[in-house]
């Protein structure tokens, strides 16, 4: 296993198409704190890859780069195998990126329905967005029955779901899960995961950073390990479970 | 990276501070007002207690107070005064209002989504007056509005458009060019700036137009009396005045509930990271929002110009403070909170003056917004505060 390890995914020339996502050597910085240091990390299509790492590390910084909310100062972006650069962060959504941030961010004083709306701003099929509402209840049916309800006012998992909803309603071709776990019960946390799963199953890109990290190695195909900005390791998800440093680490054994 | 931790569970209490996201807790906070929980040190130590009491008290009931005192004020006019000259002062305070609850919408809205004052919106009024002005005379309206009431409609459907259109590209421009590079930079920056651009039109508005009153003839286009209750008469214009307000009001809350532009304005407001992530562009709805609150300032200054037929460089800067308090009083950041409280202003001005005589009319108004940002910041309508996270 090394910073490149084998994937589960059939190798491919660089710069192929069934790179969702390819950062090439980025470094990040806010003002003078440098927050990621030459990350290379890629997804393909079809799979769940894992982010983990412990607070700090960079992994949220990892996806607002991804998603444009914040711009590389050296390295390169490439999604769908095209280069980002110049690229807003709204113009990136647009691309198929959707994106469950850290903290969740619903629209508090909008209702669960508005927000889920929102999701789909920038498409113009309303058949397809009536579908994929419809899609959203049958993973969520808690949200059908809170859809006249302030966002603000819902329980964490239920706010958690409308994150997930409000993503998945841009009709994403990849979708960036930042701890959708975080701060729920056991049992929805073990629900989310299912819903994860099913949502990949159908056809949906996912990378996503979890706490949990065998949890998220169990639901993975392939992992990252970030620590302090950079790549500490990677590699196929099963390796990355059986390797005394990540069980020492970041499993607890 | 910021610290979110999900949008406040239930109101943050009676005084409405307990939320470090609420936008007038913010302004609390810059003016210094904010009330100091478990500080009341010094010679008020032993009276600590009482005084949070009686603070709290206050906070609660707020709205009441308010309007019981504006209750008070109407009825000793009444008995003051004769039921007549009462009716007459809730006509003119009516009209008023309506002129400030249009002006104050734009303070609102652009707060709501910025976070700043925009000390240039009253400035803004004037202009939009003079850019009316100037289509009335440039298309011979007043001739048109004052021969028939079919050209006094057109003459308003000219105006109208014209005006709040003008006005729209000016607030947007003054935003792109003043306000959009200072977005992140800290909040006094664009604070300042504002001041600046106030200051910018007034200038231009003084040369172009000279230091004295301008008679706009507005004043013209709509004559006679409706109809009178109980001696009081009540004209079209005024009926005018407070019914176009009315309607430009509700067709406001209706576009930013319903269109898309609405919902992305009231997304933005709310959360700007999210309204990114669901690909809202972000300058776009900023200009949007620039554009609507100049326009009702454009409606409103019209309304201005019809009612009182003059117009000077600065009546703006007093007229946008007041409409500023308005939307304070409604709640910075709720559109509904600043259209019922430039009503409310416009009473407490007109029964403030008939009660202590005109001069103590601002004097009073200012009073009522040291006591909002003492008592209760978040406004009369609490959390209903639309606020970026
Ligand atoms: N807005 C910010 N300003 C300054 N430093 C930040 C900001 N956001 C994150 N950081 C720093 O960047 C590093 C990575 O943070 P983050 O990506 O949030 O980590 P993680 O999600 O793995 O916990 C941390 O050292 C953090 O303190
Ligand atoms: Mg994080």
């Amino acid at each position: 296993m090394s910073e490149n390890g084998q994937s589960v995914a059939a190798p491919d020339s660089a710069g192929g198409v069934d790179k969702v996502i390819d950062l090439r050597e980025i470094d990040v910085y806010y003002g003078r704190v440098n927050a990621l240091s030459k990350v290379t990390l890629e997804v393909r299509q079809g799979e769940i890859v894992a982010l983990i790492g412990s607070n700090g590390a960079g992994k949220t910084t990892t996806l607002r780069t991804i998603s444009g909310l914040i711009s590389p100062r050296t390295g390169e972006v490439r999604l769908f195998g095209k280069t980002t650069r110049g690229m807003g962060a709204a113009q990136i959504a647009r691309l198929g990126v959707g994106h469950a941030p850290e903290g969740r961010r619903l629209f508090p004083r909008m209702t669960v329905r508005e927000n889920l709306d929102m999701g789909a701003y920038s498409r113009g099929d309303r058949a397809g967005i009536r579908t994929d509402l419809e899609s959203v209840y049958t993973l969520f049916p808690r949200l059908r029955e809170r859809d006249s309800q302030l966002a603000g006012s819902l329980s964490g998992g239920e706010q958690q779901m409308v994150a997930i909803g409000r993503a998945l309603m841009s009709s994403p071709k990849v979708l960036l899960l930042d701890e959708p776990s975080l701060g729920l019960a056991p049992i929805l946390v073990d629900a989310i995961f299912e819903v994860i799963r099913e949502i990949n199953a159908k056809g949906t890109t996912i990378l996503l950073i979890e706490q949990n990290a065998l949890l998220a190695l169990k639901t993975a195909v392939r992992g990252y390990v970030l620590e302090t900005g950079s790549v500490a390791l990677s590699g196929p998800a099963e390796e990355l479970i059986a390797s005394p440093d990540i069980q020492r680490a970041y499993l607890g054994m | 990276m910021s610290e979110y931790k999900g949008p406040p569970a239930a109101d943050p209490g009676a005084l409405g501070v307990g939320t470090s996201r609420g936008g007038s807790a913010m302004l609390v906070a810059q003016s210094g007002l904010a009330p100091r929980h478990g500080r009341a040190g010094g010679i008020l130590g032993g009276l600590g207690p009482l005084v949070r009491l009686l603070q709290g008290w206050i906070s609660t009931y707020f709205s009441l107070l308010l309007l019981g005192m504006m209750a008070l004020a109407i009825g000793l006019t009444g008995v003051q005064h004769g039921v007549t000259l009462m009716g007459e002062q809730i006509k003119n305070a009516l009209v008023l209002g309506a002129i400030y609850a249009l002006v104050a919408i734009g303070y609102t809205m652009v707060y709501g989504i910025i976070e700043l004052i925009n000390f240039a919106h009253g400035d803004v009024f004037t202009a939009s007056g003079f850019y009316a002005f100037g289509f009335a005379s440039l298309f011979h309206l007043d001739s048109l509005a004052t021969g028939s009431f079919g050209g006094l409609i057109l003459a308003l459907v000219i105006v109208f458009p014209l005006s709040m259109i003008a006005a729209g590209v000016t607030g947007a421009l003054i935003e792109f060019v003043a306000y959009r590079r200072l977005r992140d930079a800290p909040r006094l920056a664009p604070l300042i700036t504002a001041i600046g651009v106030s200051f910018l039109i007034e200038g231009i508005m003084l040369v172009v137009e000279g230091p004295d009153n301008v008679t706009t003839h507005m004043a013209s286009w709509i004559n006679g009396e409706a109809f009178s209750i109980a001696g009081v008469s009540v004209g079209y214009t005024d009926l005018f005045v407070i019914g176009m307000a009315l309607v430009l009001m509700f067709a406001l809350g209706a576009f930013v509930r319903r269109t898309r532009l609405g919902k992305a304005m009231r997304s933005t407001a709310q959360d700007r990271t999210a309204a990114l992530l669901c690909g809202i562009n972000i300058n776009r709805t900023i200009s949007a929002t620039f554009f609507i609150g100049s326009a009702l300032a454009a409606a409103a200054a019209i309304i201005y110009s019809i009612n009182y037929g003059v117009l000077k460089w600065n009546i703006g800067f007093h007229l946008g403070i007041i409409a500023f308090t308005a939307a304070v009083l409604g709640g910075i950041g709720n559109i509904v909170g600043a259209g019922v409280g430039g009503f409310l202003i416009g009473i407490i001005y007109v029964f403030g003056g008939s009660l202590f005589g005109g001069e103590w009319s601002e004097a009073l108004i200012f009073a009522v917004l040291v006591l909002i940002l003492t008592f209760r910041p978040v406004g009369l309508f609490g959390v209903e505060v639309t606020t970026r996270a």
